[in-house]
């Protein structure tokens, strides 16, 4: 039994120090060797350099003129990279039943020119909160919202819409998207930065 | 329900099949083989650690002091993950100066680690250093999975040995199963694929939290950290403690479909592969395959009844978009069907039927797969049931693999069952009617009450995810999870052990015309009724008062 207890103090420091240390340094050393910006959160920037987010992190977007994201429960205002969060809230749900019918409500009224229904993801929180992207309904949904903002036709947003989209991987993993922070970054090169 | 989310779905499974039988074979070598693979490689790393941890690898244990040496090991490793937790304030690599973590917490997260669960009360951007993240929690995805596969092996050693004239005593040593198990399996998987990962956009640096100007010029903080070396341990090793609090649904742990399915296959992987292990342990590969065939059978009726209900629900509150419907449900059915709880979506938003899957898978016992050694072990004692009820049936004496199951085993394996619902179900009833209990709930109605049985079945089952929305983070709740964690796998790992004495020992006699065969499709068969029969008879009355009722309720379109 003693010398049970001894090997096992022993064997705790010995694993803690080779998984617990060296290994994700190890790891790390690769990493930055290999995938540096990867490693370093994927970071972008727009056309003057500076760095404007994440590709792979949501933004909360509000104006006219941007592509908007999906509802966030990250952080109190959504979109809070030190707080990821769905909204854990279940289908008979009465504050996500409000929720979806504000949303939908708030959304046709500053989309007047939208055709149909708000897609779905539009008004469901992703389980991060921080969701980059939306489907390409989504986007296509909102182009003659950003068309009118941004005084150009909506075919000219189309495109940089369908250029934006990104299929299943290998035509089979996960499902069609939009970047939503790379789309509005397009949309401030071609059109022009608006503030 | 589409066409491609079904292709996704056999693509995955295709996948699974074809890592079993290479990495079971792999594994064989590694703890039963006369010479470890790799040998230049990966045998000094294994020497080392015997020489400084002092293991002598030639001396065999008896089950006794195997699970000695097991307890006392993860009785240290949940005192030391205590304290770097309540220190982690004056250790280094704390760049956004987390304070020490509140000692109720500690010690439910501690348990949690150390019992292979990661459930989580903490969101961990907000609450654990780098240094905690890495030394304390990822330190334990590696020791509780390796520890889970050590007790997986004894029991098969155990029901496969063949005794010598004077009997056979011992059934491995813990260290060396532990060792190599870490050395030989874990750790190498883990560096590639972390590395896998890094590529695809996870993240793997030391940074303090990167602030950015948004493009419409708010200032958005992005959480660092070393996210890749966890994340690969974290499926692989069927842990599933999130790195971040959305776990495997956060775009820095899981970032592409691609990665998706990789995390699905680590997680899959060991528990697939012991199957094929134990086939060879056993000296006839169909004993492995019988036990690959049910748990393929609940896997596949698991991830089409929670595909349907969320396709059906058009279902996106709580999913990415990147994964979308189809690779939810899947992730959501194999986290749940193997011990890990790792999540790409949140099951709390789940429509009822949907999430109901997740909170049967675990409720079958962990034994779809299984974590890590866990499903393996947990499977056997399901298989050791069905022989005992097939011979009833037939009135012979009970016999699994030429070794005679008498009263003794059966005592032990009906501990091992009732343990099991006693916990969950008692736990559950007292959170359920104290206002201390209740205040957590995030949803009201049925819905609230599976929150509270899904956290019980989830701790006990120590398979670490949640309906998220209860806040866990009280005295009461972190407290009553840690019990239920510890009972779940210490409690349930004994009589697995005991069990595993009491067959070494036991004379083989060769099958005669009336054994009844464990290695065809009539046996996978009853294995299925026994493992369904169990776990419907345990948990039905409870289960239809929380998501079957909430369905029911929903189509009638009351809210709370």
């Amino acid at each position: 039994m003693k010398s049970s207890i001894l090997v096992a103090l022993r064997m705790t420091v010995v694993t803690l120090v080779l998984t617990g240390l060296v290994y994700p340094l190890v790891t790390t050393g690769l990493a930055q060797a290999l995938f540096r910006e990867r490693a370093n959160g994927s970071l972008i920037t727009d056309g003057k350099g500076h760095v404007v987010g994440s590709e792979l992190i949501g933004q909360a977007f509000a104006a006219p003129y941007y592509f908007w994201s999906r509802p966030s429960s990250a952080g109190e205002k959504g979109y809070d990279a030190t707080a990821s969060s769905g909204s854990n809230l279940g289908t008979t749900s009465k504050k996500l039943r409000d929720r979806v019918a504000a949303d939908s409500a708030r959304l046709h009224k500053e989309n007047p020119g939208a055709m149909g229904a708000v897609p779905n993801d539009l008004l469901a929180a992703s389980g991060s909160g921080l969701d980059p992207h939306i489907s390409p309904e989504a986007a296509r949904w909102q182009i003659p919202r950003v068309a009118r903002a941004r005084g150009v036709a909506g075919e000219r947003v189309a495109l940089l819409v369908d250029a934006a989209v990104e299929p299943r991987e290998l035509g089979i993993l996960g499902d069609a998207r939009v970047n939503v922070l790379l789309l509005n970054v397009a949309l401030d090169r071609q059109f022009g930065a608006q503030r | 329900m589409t066409a491609n989310g079904w292709l996704q779905i056999l693509v995955f499974f295709a996948l699974v099949v074809a890592v079993t039988a290479p990495l079971g074979a792999y594994m064989f070598r590694v703890f039963e083989g006369r010479h470890q693979p790799l040998p230049r490689l990966l045998g000094p790393v294994e020497r080392a650690l015997y020489r400084l941890g002092g293991v002598d690898r030639t001396r065999e244990q008896t089950w006794v002091e195997y699970t000695v040496a097991l307890l006392v090991f993860s009785a240290a490793g949940v005192l030391v993950t205590y304290v770097l937790q309540r220190l982690q304030h004056v250790l280094p690599l704390n760049p956004q100066q987390l304070g020490a973590v509140e000692p109720t917490l500690a010690f439910n997260t501690a348990v949690s680690f150390g019992t292979n669960t990661n459930w989580q009360s903490y969101a961990g951007e907000s609450t654990m250093s780098y240094l905690t993240q890495m030394a304390a929690l990822a330190w334990h995805n590696f020791t509780s999975a390796a520890a889970g596969m050590g007790v997986a092996l004894a029991v098969a050693r155990g029901l496969t040995r063949r005794p010598g004239p004077d009997g056979a005593k011992t059934l491995g040593n813990f260290w060396v199963d532990l060792t190599r198990a870490i050395v030989y399996v874990l750790l190498p998987l883990s560096l590639v694929f972390a590395l896998v990962l890094v590529s695809q956009g996870v993240l793997q640096n030391f940074a303090a939290y990167r602030e950015v100007t948004t493009l419409e010029g708010a200032k958005q903080l992005l959480a660092m950290g070393p996210v890749a070396s966890q994340e690969a341990i974290k499926e692989l090793g069927t842990n599933g403690g999130g790195f971040f609090n959305a776990n495997s649904a956060h775009p820095f742990e899981n970032p592409t479909p691609f990665t998706n399915l990789i995390e699905m296959l680590l997680i899959f992987a060991i528990p697939a592969g012991l199957t094929f292990t134990y086939g060879r342990m056993a000296r006839d590969q169909k004993q492995g395959w019988a036990i690959f065939a049910a748990m393929s059978a609940l896997f596949f009726a698991g991830v089409a009844a929670c595909y349907w209900a969320e396709a059906h629900g058009h279902n996106m509150e709580g999913k990415e978009q990147r994964f979308g419907i189809a690779a939810s449900a899947l992730f959501a059915t194999v986290t749940t069907d193997a011990s890990c709880g790792a999540v790409n979506a949140m099951h709390d938003s789940f429509t009822p039927l949907g999430g109901l899957v997740p909170l049967v898978n675990i409720a079958l016992g962990e034994v779809i797969f299984g974590g890590v050694g866990a499903g393996l072990y947990g499977v056997l004692i399901f298989v050791v049931l069905t022989v005992f009820i097939a011979g009833l049936m037939v009135g012979r004496t009970p016999e699994y693999l030429g070794k005679k199951i008498e009263q003794r085993e059966m005592k032990l394996a009906m501990l091992y069952i009732l343990i099991f619902p006693l916990i969950i179900l008692g736990l559950s009833a007292w959170a359920s009617v104290v206002p201390y209990g209740v205040s957590s709930l995030n949803n009201g109605g049925p819905h609230g009450l599976s929150e509270i049985l899904y956290a019980y079945t989830s701790g006990t089952g120590n398979n670490g995810s949640a309906f998220g929305g209860i806040n866990a983070n009280t005295r009461f709740w972190n407290t009553t999870l840690a019990v239920a964690m510890l009972f779940g796998r210490f409690f349930m790992m004994i009589p697995v052990l005991a069990i595993a004495g009491s067959m070494l020992n036991k004379k083989t006699v060769p099958p005669g015309p009336g054994t009844f065969p464990t290695n065809g499709v009539l046996f996978t068969a009853l294995l299925l009724g026994v493992i369904v029969i169990v776990g419907a008879l345990t948990f039905f009355p409870a289960l239809s008062l929380g998501p079957v009722v909430e369905h029911f309720v929903a189509h009638g379109g009351k809210v709370y």
